[in-house]
């Protein structure tokens, strides 16, 4: 079986603040990371390994050459293989490119049994990639996952909702976008981090993957960002402490306090 | 100093590992209770830190000295008692075993160390010879196919929770230093007996004891290294423990640091933040300028450990320094926190008990610098 991974290298969004002028996120300084989320997929993947052995996990991702960091981080983690889609033409993309450059590649990974990604980047929180690659690829998607069975040539996996979760059958391959909730990821080992720090990380530009520069990068990117800022902070929050009872009682006070009641 | 990815991925583990498992909550209920969570042992032998530069043929990760300070510092930035579970394996326990170690010795106790599964013991300080190793004691007489162990080891880091120890014993009296033998005991045997944990200043959460051993058996198998050569393989082991010690010591001195720095930011005192006080910032600068040179050193004791030289000077002059310099430190960054620095409710009271021992376990100061002394002038 093989498991192919999206994953992201994002800027660390604890550390970020947002230059107040120009409303732009101030990337300076700030360390990148592996999207949290992508983790909670990785660690999905690496637990159908550990159950089936003979499977590959592979991860891909799109992004600047320093993203090989993040990449050799997920062959400590036990990643077995790691693509890395980079070029200049990839630049600029928004999430319809960013599919059809990472539908590509996957297409060249080739034999694919299960594709994971994140619900969604932390940086630009669309949660579209996972969506729009399954469309690109032709496969049944099922998003915000947090729990998967694999069943001969069908996953049955429970679809988080605001006030529950659905059970889906879906049948395989498929792709299935990860929450939070589905796992706690892993730690790299330091036994990882040795065997892993020779291993090469394929690197795939658009010809490797025969795109055609217009298909890719800012070119065939439709989103227009118009404008970003930050909004006006909403007033501090207040936490009740307490019993269930006191907590209660003083929430009504406030309430009354207010006027709400 | 130059590092490869390797290392930075290694120090971001151990980063990452640090700040989820070793919350505050976590390191709260430690300071109550006295225990060390099970769970995070577990946790740190999964990731590796049991046989950081444990070559892999013998069960360990195959990394090397370097990486081993990077983990040893980032753990001790959040708990010092914590960076001792990752130093014990890798040093003072896992040390005599890969000195001299045979093979079948290596696979029966060194393995369990390294997974976790056994915790190992090093026992060489008595109660009445301390920075004096040589004039240990403790006995063992060879009787057919055993040797018949007697004496009292003291201040034994793990005592309490080891499953196995090395005892250095006096095999030939009179010839002193260079008539101690060590010896691998399962601490199960019969004549084998433990103190009470002791009640220490600080470090809660790793036990020391004694260890009392009366009549103990060691079949001979378990005489490691050659006769009466015990001693130069606890020294050797000792330099690899004192490059942890300074490491531990760099950590503790950093996070009193960085505490320090963000107290002096939010402080505010005659209307304006303390940190706007020259003697305030002249201070952090002080502190930060003898973090940094301590952290030189120790790298450098580590890299030249990885290329196979002596570390018996760099190594001792780093612990000195280092554990010296995290004592200042420490005290600095109380002063700086003023009454609060003296409430148990902020790290630096932690940090500042913690680090009193690094300038005397493992070698004090002043043995540091006879050795320090002795290499200089020989």
């Amino acid at each position: 079986m093989k498991i192919l991974v999206c994953v992201k290298q994002v800027p660390d969004t604890n550390e970020v603040r947002i230059d107040p002028v120009k409303g732009t996120l101030i990337r300076e300084g700030v360390p990148s990371i592996l999207n949290p989320d992508d983790a909670n997929a990785l660690e999905a993947a690496l637990r159908i390994k550990d159950k089936d052995p003979g499977t590959t996990v592979a991860v891909i991702s799109m992004g600047p050459p320093q993203a090989s960091y993040m990449l050799r981080e997920c062959l400590a983690m036990g990643a077995d293989e790691a693509y890395l889609l980079s070029d200049r033409e990839f630049g600029g993309a928004d999430t319809c490119a960013t599919s059809t450059t990472l539908a590509a590649g996957i297409r060249k990974v080739g034999d694919v049994d299960l594709v994971f990604a994140g619900r969604q980047a932390i940086d630009g929180d669309t949660a579209q990639v996972g969506p729009q690659l399954a469309q690109r690829l032709g496969l049944p998607v099922v998003t915000y996952v947090q729990d998967i069975r694999l069943e001969d040539g069908k996953a049955v996996v429970q679809r988080q909702m605001e006030d529950g979760y659905e059970v889906v059958e879906v049948k395989t391959p498929c792709l299935l976008t990860a929450v939070k909730e589905l796992n706690e990821p892993r730690y790299m080992t330091v036994f990882r981090i040795v065997d892993t720090a020779n291993q090469e990380i394929v690197v795939w530009n658009h010809e490797d993957v025969g795109l055609d520069p217009q298909e890719c990068g800012l070119s065939a990117s439709p989103t227009q960002v118009f404008r970003s800022f930050t909004p006006e902070p909403k007033g501090k929050g207040e936490m009740l402490s307490g019993t269930v009872t006191e907590m209660a009682a003083a929430l009504v006070g406030r309430f009354r306090e207010k006027h709400l009641i | 100093m130059k590092f490869t990815e390797q290392h930075e991925l290694i120090r971001k583990l151990a980063r990452d590992f640090a700040e989820k498992e070793l919350t505050n909550d976590v390191l709260d209920t430690m300071e109550e209770t006295h225990v060390f969570p099970q769970e995070i042992r577990r946790k740190m032998a999964k990731a590796g830190f049991f046989g950081i530069k444990i070559p892999r043929e013998l069960g360990g990760a195959g990394a090397d000295n370097l990486s081993y300070v990077i983990v040893m510092e980032e753990i001790a930035k959040k708990s010092a008692s914590a960076s001792i579970y990752v130093s014990n394996p890798n040093s003072l326990s896992g040390g005599p075993l890969l000195l001299s170690g045979t093979e079948a010795q290596i696979g029966k106790y060194l393995k369990p160390i390294i997974t976790g599964e056994k915790i190992m013991a090093f026992c060489m300080t008595e109660p009445g010879a301390g920075s004096d190793a040589g004039s240990m004691a403790t006995t063992a007489v060879e009787d057919g196919d055993s040797y018949v162990l007697n004496g009292r080891k003291s201040f034994i880091t793990m005592a309490p929770i080891a499953d196995i120890a090395v005892i250095y014993a006096k095999t030939a009296p009179e010839k002193k230093s260079r008539g101690i033998s060590a010896f691998i005991v399962e601490l199960d045997s019969p004549g084998v007996s433990r103190g009470k944990p002791e009640e220490k200043m600080g470090l809660v959460g790793f036990p020391i004891g004694d260890i009392i051993l009366e009549n103990v058996r060691v079949p001979k198998e378990n005489l490691l290294g050659e006769l009466n050569r015990g001693f130069s393989n606890a020294m050797k082991t000792l330099e690899v423990g004192r490059m942890g010690v300074a490491a531990q010591s760099v950590g503790v001195a950093q996070a009193a640091l960085d505490e320090s720095i963000k107290y002096a930011k939010e402080r505010k005192q005659f209307g304006k933040r303390i940190a706007d006080f020259q003697a305030i910032s002249f201070t952090l600068a002080d502190m930060a300028a003898k973090v940094e040179a301590a952290r030189g050193l120790v790298y450098e004791t580590a890299r030249l450990k990885d290329e196979g030289k002596s570390i018996t000077k760099a190594a001792s002059i780093a612990k000195y320094f280092a554990s010296e310099m995290c004592n200042e430190v420490c005290a600095k960054a109380l002063q700086i926190h003023g009454g609060y620095g003296y409430i148990k409710d902020y790290k630096i009271e932690r940090f500042y008990r913690d680090c009193r021992v690094f300038t005397i376990y493992e070698g004090t100061s002043q043995v540091q610098q006879m050795i320090i002394a002795g290499q200089l002038l020989k």
